[in-house]
């Protein structure tokens, strides 16, 4: 048990970017848009969270600029899929493109540059829990907020009238707008919130991760957390699960890597993704048997208002 | 008085139109792309006069410029076979991989000192491990609804991971002097190149295969299939096609196109397999692809355009020392106003003035009675 306590801490730690790409997209697709820039706003909040650490010394201010930076690009991504009708997978690979080349201008100046960032704040009490003490309550406060997030958002899509709304326009906007719901409206607001806590993530990789600004940081991340909205069914605490699932496989193969084994870090580097194909397939399978279903009915679906069904 | 906005859905779109929007959406494109390096500190002016005097300004740029549309000419067409049918692979960057390294491998292993031959063996070994690549996401879709887009795009870093192994492992060049590269390919195993340029004879195969499938989808009976499976995959299945086979069948050939897009690169132009070897061709080759809006000789035209750009991208980091990913902004930029374009060919905006204040009901008074 004592071996498994250093991998799982760096789990939970390396699972948190992900956890918060991953919540972010849920938070937009139940609203009914699907926002494949995830890669992108991730890149682009990791660099605004660094850069405006850096400069300011405070990194929660970096935090709180990343989510601005995101609540943007979710804007832009709301306005095209939204209001224009556009093609939401195409304008989510713009945005991942857009995202990258942005990162990798405005941070050219920063390449090489490290801040103190976030510091790692023990809970009382709770840090001294033996197991799960360490592996959960021995981290920084971002990680801490992530806790909060996934259980706020269990209670928000089930418990609260906004939540239902959310959830009634990504599943049947006709009928959310008989109801008086504006469908525009909320797929605005919840595609911009949801990019925003995307962005979060973003930062959380160069403000406490890394503590450094590089190109391609997330590395794919932004997709892998796409991939694990469906292994989640749109659940929060299953995409936490997942997310630190994928935590643990990456950091596995790093100390593998560290520990000097024989197999190539090329191949270990495969894993995460390999096991990315494994996990859809694994949920796509069982979903074909009726099993499991989550996803909103009108995911990706533009929805006009004028037309008669 | 009031202002009122009327949205409303174009029955057809004019020809005139249909060039006119395209290009207006280039051009504010680029106009905004000046802003945006404006912001960063650089001068648009320079930065887009380098780009066309690089690439335009003299014949050495001219045939570079071509040089790079070849593999984005080829991608494009592949990603556009599958995009037509709504199968969204943007895994072409992977399957240039694959193609490129299954070429390497016909290098290292099944050599023939014969030009033919040899073209021959590696056309035949990128095309099966691209289209092998492609052909995995599309039976994991069309069985199992495994979304493609991810499936596709996770196999790009894996086949990105596989290269570097190779190259920093079993296949790097002892004389490479560390360099994660293969040695130089034998002269029998090179493409021929023109005119003393770098133009290599992967054109041939650029220029042929939209012409090729231009015709196939407009002419043949299957690219009827394909082309009613994406517009309507349930009247497609009454109809007796088998969307499984045909999934499966688009994409093990648009991974083949994209591998022998990597095939060409590889033995026209850079002569050994390397870390990094292709710069996003399978990226940029979506943005092809749709800006031409799926149409295979249109494809052409834009990958020469999307050529200016790349080589002029290649310039601005040597001089002005831009990254090279920053020429990623602009192809987003051009994605975006492409998209917020295609609304302007779907619907007519019509703003008119109104005496009174409108007193008609809104819709959820009039359920309230």
């Amino acid at each position: 048990m004592e071996i498994l306590i250093p991998i799982l801490t760096a789990a939970v730690r390396s699972g948190t970017p992900i956890l918060y790409a991953t919540l972010g997209e849920i938070v937009t697709e139940k609203g009914g848009i699907l926002n494949l820039g995830l890669e992108g706003i991730m890149l682009l909040g990791a660099y605004a969270g660094f850069a405006v650490s850096y400069s300011t010394g405070n990194p929660w201010l970096g935090i709180a600029a990343a989510f601005l930076v995101g609540t943007i690009l979710g804007l832009i991504h709301a306005f095209i899929c939204v209001s224009l009708k556009g093609n939401q997978v195409v304008s989510g690979l713009a945005m991942t493109m857009f995202g990258t080349g942005a990162s990798s201008l405005l941070g050219r100046n920063f390449i090489g540059f490290t801040i103190p960032g976030l510091n790692r704040i023990p809970v009382p009490f709770l840090s001294e829990i033996p197991f799960i003490g360490p592996v959960l309550f021995n981290h920084d406060a971002l990680i801490y907020c992530s806790y909060g997030l996934v259980l706020f958002l269990c209670w928000f899509f089930t418990s609260t009238r906004s939540g239902l709304y959310l959830r009634a326009t990504g599943d049947n906007p006709r009928a959310a707008d008989a109801m008086g719901i504006s469908v525009a409206k909320t797929r605005y607001f919840y595609t911009m919130v949801g990019a925003g806590i995307v962005a979060v993530g973003g930062a959380y990789m160069s403000v406490a991760y890394t503590k450094m600004w590089a190109e391609h940081m997330t590395a794919g991340r932004g997709w892998i957390a796409v991939a694990l909205v469906i292994f989640a069914i749109w659940n929060p605490a299953r995409a936490a699960l997942g997310a630190y699932l994928f935590g643990g496989v990456e950091a596995f193969q790093l100390r593998l890597q560290a520990a000097g084994t024989t197999i190539p870090a090329p191949i270990l580097m495969m894993l995460p993704y390999l096991m990315t194909i494994g996990v859809l397939l694994f949920i796509s399978i069982k979903k074909g048997k009726g099993i499991l279903f989550g996803a909103p009915a009108s995911l990706g679906l533009p929805f006009y208002r004028e037309e008669r069904d | 008085m009031k202002l009122s906005v009327k949205i409303e859905p174009r029955l057809e779109t004019s020809r005139k139109l249909g060039i006119a929007i395209p290009v207006f959406s280039l051009a504010s494109a680029l106009l905004s792309g000046a802003v945006f390096l404006f912001f960063m500190g650089v001068s648009p002016l320079q930065a887009y006069s380098t780009i066309l005097r690089s690439s335009l300004g003299d014949a050495y740029g001219l045939s570079e410029t071509i040089v790079k549309a070849i593999p984005l000419a080829m991608a494009a067409i592949a990603v556009m076979l599958s995009f037509t049918m709504l199968i969204w692979n943007i895994g072409a960057e992977g399957q240039i991989f694959m193609g490129a390294m299954a070429t390497a491998a016909a290098v290292r292993y099944l050599f023939v000192d014969n030009h033919a031959v040899m073209f021959l063996i590696m056309f035949t070994a990128a095309g099966i491990a691209g289209g092998v690549w492609g052909a995995v996401a599309g039976y994991l879709r069309a069985r199992w609804s495994v979304n493609e887009i991810i499936t596709t795009l996770m196999l790009n870093y894996v086949a990105m991971n596989l290269l570097n192994y190779f190259v920093y492992g079993p296949w790097r060049d002892p004389a490479s002097l560390g360099f994660p590269m293969t040695a130089p390919f034998p002269d029998a195993a090179r493409l021929p190149s023109f005119w003393n340029t770098r133009i290599h004879a992967g054109l041939f195969l650029a220029l042929l295969l939209p012409l090729v499938f231009w015709i196939v989808l407009r002419f043949t009976r299957w690219g009827y299939e394909i082309r009613v499976m994406g517009e309507n995959p349930k009247a497609a299945g009454f109809a007796g096609m088998s969307y499984l086979k045909n999934v499966v069948l688009v994409m093990f050939l648009s991974g083949a196109i994209a591998g022998i897009a990597g095939m060409c690169e590889l033995s026209g132009l850079q002569g050994r397999l390397q870390h990094g070897f292709s710069g996003g061709y399978g990226y940029t080759a979506i943005i092809v692809a749709w800006l031409a809006r799926l149409h295979p000789i249109a494809i052409l035209l834009v990958s020469f355009l999307m050529g200016i750009l790349l080589v002029g991208g290649e310039t601005l980091q040597i001089v002005m020392r831009l990254p090279l990913s920053s020429m990623l902004v602009l192809q987003g930029l051009i994605l975006f106003f492409v998209l917020g374009g295609e609304f302007f060919r779907k619907f007519r905006i019509r703003i008119f003035f109104r005496g009174v204040p409108n007193p008609q009901p809104t819709i959820s008074e009039k359920e309230g009675n």
